[in-house]
């Protein structure tokens, strides 16, 4: 009913080996789920699943109730949208050139966008707060300023769901925060579902409703961000001890690295 | 800086003024090129005959319509195509040094060529079927070997084109060095580029393969602009990527081989009059293409004027001014944007 996006039991093999096994899985209206897991576990993989980049073998993938595979392309480009971890423009178009570009899979065969077109890229760019940099070449932008034209460009595509692929992992702290900050406003105020890609364990926590842990191609743990980073599951996943306490501030799971010598003294914090 | 309401829209109004002052560009300096050569006829009295004011001179019309108004056309086809090609892939690649004979095709409708000279064959037609097999030949070769499942990886049909290009030189530099006659010359101007045998029915066989290919590139334009910005975004969006590698790549190269076997080798036009019109216009492909292309013809007719008219009455391979007026221009953006380019 309230389902976005629905996995049932869904399953990808490449090369004849299992990447993703049974895969249960569901996308409510408005809320934020950060997906964690090791390099190798198949986050990126899940993502093409989700959004019909891939197709997989075995299980039922439903977006708002229809399944993925009765969508066209186009079709899917209108409900889903997808962040890249960074985008490389080989030559020098403008900020609103890339913007407008999400309004591809909404013009028919005359290839020019309208007026209206225009109107939702500026509401995009205002709601990323990139108006400022429309005239500016994409070459000239920083990183952070970049992810939040490719979010522009998303929210230009008029998707109600958001997947971001590590988003985060080029950009420093301020930065990293002004798109978690970014995601949930949008999240708020435009009822967006997200889905994001983080390493940043703690910072995901702070901002995610629910957190997905991938291990080896199946959900290891899924639920609040306080179930599912434990010292336990994380030092099993990633198979690296960690220290995991409360972040005094937000209240949300914070997660200490531990080096090998600290190891032995994890029992006595404080 | 900026008012809302201010449209930075491609529209369609733009594409067509665009298009037609570079079609009015390219009608003056299809004028200005007949009136020059080693005999000298008016632009006054060319518009005058033409307009039927004034009766013709027979001389003079022979030289106008028979040798000067079909080498100005083919010059304006060549370069239109060239530049066409020139745009399309370095947008497929992502590589702004791409030019339409990187995949080889050059060199495999080169060897077809020298080899049409070498057996004796004639210029207008003979010469160039046998250099259009060769081009052909080679587009096969490299795709086939540069296709992995199905799929057109761009680093590898590059590399593969590095390697193609690199063996026929090896057999053109063959022929050379065991060719001693008049054909050498021949064999030589061929590979520089060489308007002077164009004809009329060179060019009642190429303008409807052109017309086709840039008709059917045209409607992908915004979906280069997608694949400027990467295969996975614009796959997320909707663009048949590998549909669209495959078209393009196997349209260009047909229309690139086809020009190629009637013209020789020219280069820097693929390579110059794209990053001109980008530098003018912007790199949306819906305005970029058609500049591209009509700038791409001005280009060479102007060049080929020169190369013609500049040791009058001998004459220079046009290959030899684009390369003169290409590679100093090339340095310098090279200059001025080299950081740009080198940006991953």
């Amino acid at each position: 009913m309230d389902s976005e996006l629905t996995l049932k039991d869904v399953h990808f093999r490449y090369n004849g080996k299992w990447c993703l096994e049974g895969i249960d899985f569901e996308l409510t209206r408005g809320e934020i789920v950060g997906m964690i897991g090791p390099n190798g576990s198949g986050k990126s993989t899940l993502l093409k699943i989700m959004d019909g980049l891939l197709k997989a073998q075995k299980g039922e993938i439903l977006l708002l109730s229809r399944p993925l595979s009765h969508y066209t392309r186009a079709d899917i480009a209108r409900h889903i949208a997808m962040v890249p971890q960074e985008a490389t423009f080989q030559f020098p178009f403008s900020v609103f050139e890339v913007v407008l570009m999400g309004r591809f899979p909404h013009l028919g065969l005359f290839p020019f966008e309208g007026r209206e077109d225009q109107e939702i890229a500026h509401q995009s760019m205002h709601l990323t707060g990139t108006l400022d940099l429309a005239r500016r070449s994409i070459h000239e932008l920083s990183g952070g300023e970049k992810q939040r034209v490719l979010i522009a460009r998303a929210l230009t595509q008029k998707a109600r769901i958001i997947l971001l692929d590590e988003p985060t992992s080029f950009l420093d702290i301020r930065h990293k925060v002004e798109i978690f900050e970014l995601i949930a406003t949008l999240s708020r105020t435009q009822g967006l579902s997200v889905i994001i890609v983080s390493h940043d364990i703690s910072l995901a926590a702070q901002y995610c409703q629910r957190m997905l842990l991938l291990h080896r191609g199946s959900v290891y743990k899924i639920g609040e961000p306080a179930e599912v980073i434990t010292a336990d599951t994380i030092g099993k996943v990633y198979q690296c001890p960690v220290f995991v306490d409360k972040n005094p501030i937000s209240k949300t799971p914070r997660i200490t690295v531990l080096s090998k010598t600290e190891e032995g003294k994890r029992e006595v914090p404080h | 800086m900026r008012g809302n309401n201010e449209d930075q829209r491609i529209t369609p109004v733009r594409v067509i003024t665009t298009g037609l002052i570079l079609s009015g560009i390219l009608l003056v300096i299809i004028l200005i090129s007949l009136s020059l050569g080693p005999a000298r006829i008016s632009l006054k009295d060319i518009l005058a005959w033409v307009t039927g004011y004034k009766s013709v001179d027979r001389t003079a019309w022979m030289i106008l319509f028979k040798i000067r108004l079909p080498r100005i056309l083919l010059a304006g086809l060549v370069g239109f195509a060239l530049s066409l090609g020139g745009v399309v892939f370095q947008a497929l690649l992502r590589n702004p040094l791409a030019e339409p004979f990187i995949l080889g095709v050059s060199s495999g409708a080169a060897v077809g060529a020298i080899i049409g000279i070498v057996f004796g064959l004639g210029f207008s037609l003979g010469v160039p079927l046998l250099s259009f097999m060769g081009a052909l030949f080679t587009i096969l070769l490299v795709m086939g070997i540069g296709s992995r499942y199905g799929g057109l990886e761009s680093s590898a049909l590059l590399l593969t084109g590095v390697i193609v290009n690199a063996f026929f030189t090896a057999v053109i530099m063959f022929f050379i060095a065991t060719t001693s006659d008049s054909r050498l010359h021949s064999m030589l101007f061929w590979l520089y580029g060489d308007l002077s045998q164009s004809r009329y029915v060179q060019l009642s066989i190429s303008l409807p393969l052109i017309l086709l290919v840039s008709g059917i590139i045209y409607l992908f334009s915004r979906h280069l602009n997608l694949i400027v910005g990467g295969e996975d975004s614009a796959l997320q969006m909707g663009v048949e990527v590998e549909f669209l590698k495959w078209i393009s790549f196997l349209g260009i190269s047909l229309m690139t081989g086809m020009v190629v076997s009637f013209s020789g080798i020219i280069g820097f036009v693929g390579l110059i009059v794209p990053h001109l019109m980008r530098m003018l216009l912007g790199p949306d492909h819906r305005l970029l293409i058609p500049a591209s292309a009509l700038g791409g013809a001005v280009f060479l007719i102007a060049a080929d004027t020169v190369a013609r008219t500049i040791l009058s009455p001998s004459e220079l391979p046009v290959g030899v001014i684009t390369a003169f007026l290409g590679a100093p221009f090339f340095i310098y953006l090279l200059k001025q944007r080299g950081s740009r380019w080198t940006q991953s």
